[in-house]
């Protein structure tokens, strides 16, 4: 479907510029007169006329094709009285029996009824589809054509339709943004009618089980993040613990000491630090840190277990270093050089410039900097899912064993998924604390860094 | 007198200063060195622990292609072939393996063989059928715990409830060894076949083929609509609260981490819009619109690189400022532009969480061909093997970060490539 459908809109992107084309240039002799555009704005004319209502007709379809035959499905389904039915298992069940008829073997009757009606309407959709984008294609491309005479002024209206697109282009930022927020929202909203967003918050019983059947009080979950929080907050000041001191003594050196012949050499392969996958931290951490860690811990006498928060931390720090590095080394540079050369000129010698005059002038930066490592620490996941563990652990000691919020979201998200259980919804809420934390974060960081660039420029 | 005594201070005060400057000196240099020497040592930790991956252990095995055995005659139609009883032909092989095996032995001896050896057996007679009838000696793939124990990543001196294998196993191997009839060659299955719950026939070629199709995705989406942002707020967008909304937007964007995102494809593309599960199709949109805010900032460079005279000089010939735009200075930022995505592609590249959360981390056994089917994707398959507890795997997982990594070398290359090459300097 995918491909024909490309195909058929490929085809219609030519005939259509090429109409466009000839009609003008037809019509134009026609009439005896010069068209007022080119011949190739009346073409583009007649495309964007062909191809956009086309596409919207086609994304909606892709989008809301499932859920309507879904609905058809579900709300003709002979239900059987008295049976409890979970509509998603339901659905998944009638869509594999669709997809492949030997799973219909030991069914019941209504179920392959209705896996039957679901083919039908599949095929149904798929041949309206088709006619449906031609039809709209062909009306597209007769509207356009009704206006092709050579007092139409067709660049002005071609220029102000890319205004229109450019527009949607970088609204498209502002839509991810407001889908963010949106889908964190709605199901966390579903998340805290089910606990309450004080236990949350502030309790410290993180026992993320459901019943599995209805009345089993024994087995009720409970959602206190406090746990989460703290081992999120202990990784990340490990992590910080690392790359503090190396990332911004690094930038030091390479700012005010190093030759621009190692600063060539240094900051690419900085860089390649900074391009390797998280994941590949993740195996880093887990298969030669996480057993150091374990090793040294049992030689001072701590029993440390093999998944730490020290080794996922060690190693995020590590991610970390090229972050601040990069961005202190800036913000050292930009410390105008003749604050350098006032301090020098005193008398003072280059580590006491450094550290009296240019750390001083460039702190408010490098503060910045800072917290945005910290929010990348905090959102960081690949590193602490494989090395730092899925017990919920309220302790200040590295070598246990601690979770995440990120860590969690993977653990609540793997596997089947119910959205009518709050284990899975409270992923959605972990997330929505995340990306209010990381975003709040980052408006104080870029602020800072703003204004500390206005200081000097 | 006194003078003296001031001087010699003023001499140990410098000395002192001096020496503290070089020591500052020195934790910088220690600092970058540390960096480095960690970059050093974990891709020496990838390097050690994967190159082994790329050699199986193949054993021979004497298989008695016997027509009766087979059920089959020497003109058999090729259908009738395909329907050939080649397990029994591998059971009877694996009966004589060694002289006067027991049935408990015969169970042990089983248990050093991949469970491909059956299609291997099949295929070899498929591709010859004149052997029906004759004894051929071929190399068939071994079992995952014979392969990490020749190549030495699995020990034999820990307890036996402790290994793989028992000690009559093992002193079958070190039998075959003596005898020459099992050696180690290069792993063409890691680069041919998808994922496998038995390592020795786990591959990256489906995860590949999934990445592929997720980064064409990515590319598809996000690199025009990149362009179109990125032109019109730097060349076309007033200058007003709409705009400066927008571009705090954007910077914020590209803070938001990954996961995040992985929620808004489930929450939207997978539970709202309802696209197929764990397809490249969904990964990939959520992966570009990750890397939206990237490849935006990096094409508003390029365009801001552009001297303001090209355009001035098409305005003053007449063009609109659409013409001027589209005409000159765009196909002048091109190559800006295409390097800018290209690093943004790389970030998608290696991108995991994301993924994970719209359900390519399942376990998919074969090849993807499209866009709409379910795959797997390389970091994504990397995890799954990193958190394999059979130890074959560890080494594919090694294995697969240098793949990845060669990949992601490639695509910077070729954007440092386009960079030096198309770059001007005005």
């Amino acid at each position: 479907m995918f491909f024909w459908s490309l195909v058929l809109i490929a085809v219609g992107i030519f005939s259509s510029f090429i109409y466009g084309r000839s009609r003008i240039k037809l019509n134009s002799k026609k009439q005896g007169t010069k068209s007022k555009s080119l011949p190739n704005y009346y073409a583009q004319y007649v495309l964007m006329w062909c191809l956009f209502p086309a596409l919207i007709v086609y994304f909606s379809w892709a989008i809301f094709q499932e859920q309507i035959i879904q609905n058809i499905v579900i709300s003709n389904f002979e239900f059987i009285e008295g049976a409890v039915y979970n509509e998603g298992l339901l659905l998944a069940e009638i869509r594999n029996v669709a997809n492949n008829p030997s799973f219909a073997d030991g069914k019941s009757i209504e179920i392959i009824n209705a896996a039957s009606h679901y083919s039908s309407l599949r095929q149904i959709s798929q041949i309206s589809f088709y006619t449906s984008i031609i039809i709209i294609m062909l009306l597209g491309a007769l509207y356009a054509s009704q206006k092709l005479k050579p007092e139409f002024h067709a660049q002005h209206t071609i220029e102000k339709y890319i205004q229109y697109i450019l527009i949607f282009c970088s609204s498209v930022a502002i839509f991810t943004t407001i889908g963010i927020v949106f889908s964190l929202i709605f199901e966390s909203l579903r998340f805290f009618a089910e606990v309450s967003i004080f236990e949350f918050l502030f309790s410290t019983e993180w026992y993320p089980f459901i019943p599995i059947r209805e009345g089993q009080t024994a087995a009720e979950g409970s959602f206190g993040a406090v746990p989460i929080f703290a081992g999120t907050f202990l990784v990340m000041v490990v992590a910080m613990c690392v790359a503090v001191p190396l990332g911004l003594l690094t930038a030091i050196y390479l700012a005010e000491y190093a030759s621009q012949r190692v600063r060539k050499i240094v900051k690419p392969l900085l860089e390649i630090l900074a391009g390797i996958p998280t994941i590949v931290y993740g195996f880093f951490a887990f298969v030669s840190v996480a057993p150091f860690v374990k090793a040294f811990g049992q030689s001072i006498g701590i029993d440390a277990s093999p998944t730490s928060a020290l080794a996922a931390g060690m190693v995020m720090g590590v991610m970390i270093i090229p972050f601040i590095s990069s961005l202190s080394d800036d913000v050292i540079n930009s410390v105008p050089q003749s604050l350098r050369e006032a301090s020098l000129g005193i008398g003072a010698n280059k580590a006491e410039t450094i550290k009296k005059v240019i750390l001083p002038a460039a702190l408010p930066g490098i503060v910045g900097a800072f917290l945005l490592a910290i929010s990348r620490a905090i959102g960081e996941t690949m590193i602490v899912v494989v090395a730092a563990g899925t017990a919920p652990n309220l302790t200040g000691n590295p070598f246990e064993n601690v979770t995440t919020v990120t860590v969690q979201i993977v653990v609540a998200l793997i596997g089947d998924q119910e959205f009518d259980n709050p284990r899975t919804l409270s992923a959605f809420a972990l997330g929505l604390v995340l990306f209010v934390i990381t975003l709040f974060l980052n408006i104080i960081a870029l602020q800072i860094v703003k204004r500390y660039r206005e200081r000097y420029e | 007198m006194n003078n003296s005594i001031a001087k010699e201070k003023i001499i140990s005060l410098r000395k002192k200063r001096s020496l503290e400057d070089m020591r500052f000196k020195y934790y910088g240099f220690t600092a970058m060195c540390l960096s480095l020497a960690v970059l050093v040592f974990l891709l020496y930790t990838i390097f050690s622990k994967g190159y082994t991956a790329f050699q199986k252990t193949i054993v021979l095995l004497e298989v008695d292609y016997n027509q009766e055995v087979l059920k089959l005659t020497p003109d058999s139609s090729d259908e009738d072939m395909e329907k050939g009883k080649f397990f029994r032909v591998k059971k009877q092989a694996i009966e004589n393996f060694f002289p006067d095996l027991s049935k408990s032995d015969i169970k042990l001896v089983k248990k050093l063989f991949s469970t491909n050896v059956d299609k291997e057996i099949k295929d070899y007679f498929l591709d010859n059928p004149e052997v029906i009838n004759t004894k051929q000696q071929i190399w068939v793939t071994a079992h995952s715990d014979v392969d990490q124990l020749l190549k030495g990543n699995s020990r034999r001196d820990v307890p036996e409830d402790r290994r793989k294998l028992n000690d009559i196993q093992l002193s079958y191997v070190d039998q075959l060894v003596e005898e020459n009839r099992v050696k180690q060659v290069f792993n063409n299955f890691f680069f041919t076949k998808a994922d496998s719950r038995h390592p020795e026939i786990a591959g990256v070629a489906g995860s590949f083929m999934g990445s592929l199709f997720t980064l064409f995705t990515v590319f598809i989406l996000s690199f025009p609509i990149a362009i179109g942002a990125s032109v019109y707020l730097e060349e076309f967008a007033p200058k007003n609260r709409i705009t400066e909304l927008i571009e705090v937007n954007i910077s914020n964007l590209a803070a938001v981490p990954s996961i995040v995102f992985g929620l808004l494809g489930l929450g939207v593309l997978l539970n709202v819009f309802g696209l197929p599960r764990s397809t490249p199709l969904v990964g990939g949109s959520v992966l570009a619109l990750m890397t939206l805010p990237t490849i935006i900032i990096a094409c508003r460079a390029s365009l801001k690189a552009v001297p303001p005279s090209i355009k001035e000089g098409a305005l003053a010939v007449g063009a609109t400022k659409t013409q001027a735009v589209f005409h000159h200075v765009v196909p002048l930022a091109l190559p800006g532009t295409l390097t800018g995505t290209i690093i943004g592609l790389a970030q998608a590249l290696g991108e995991t969480a994301p993924l994970i959360m719209i359900g390519m981390i399942a376990f998919i056994p074969n090849i993807p061909t499209g866009l709409t089917e379910p795959s797997a994707a390389l970091p994504v398959q990397i995890y799954l093997w990193v958190e394999s507890a059979e130890r074959g795997f560890q080494e594919k997982s090694a294995a697969a970060i240098m793949v990845i990594l060669i990949f992601l070398f490639m695509m910077n290359a070729i954007a440092v490539f386009l960079r030096n090459r198309f770059e001007r300097k005005w």
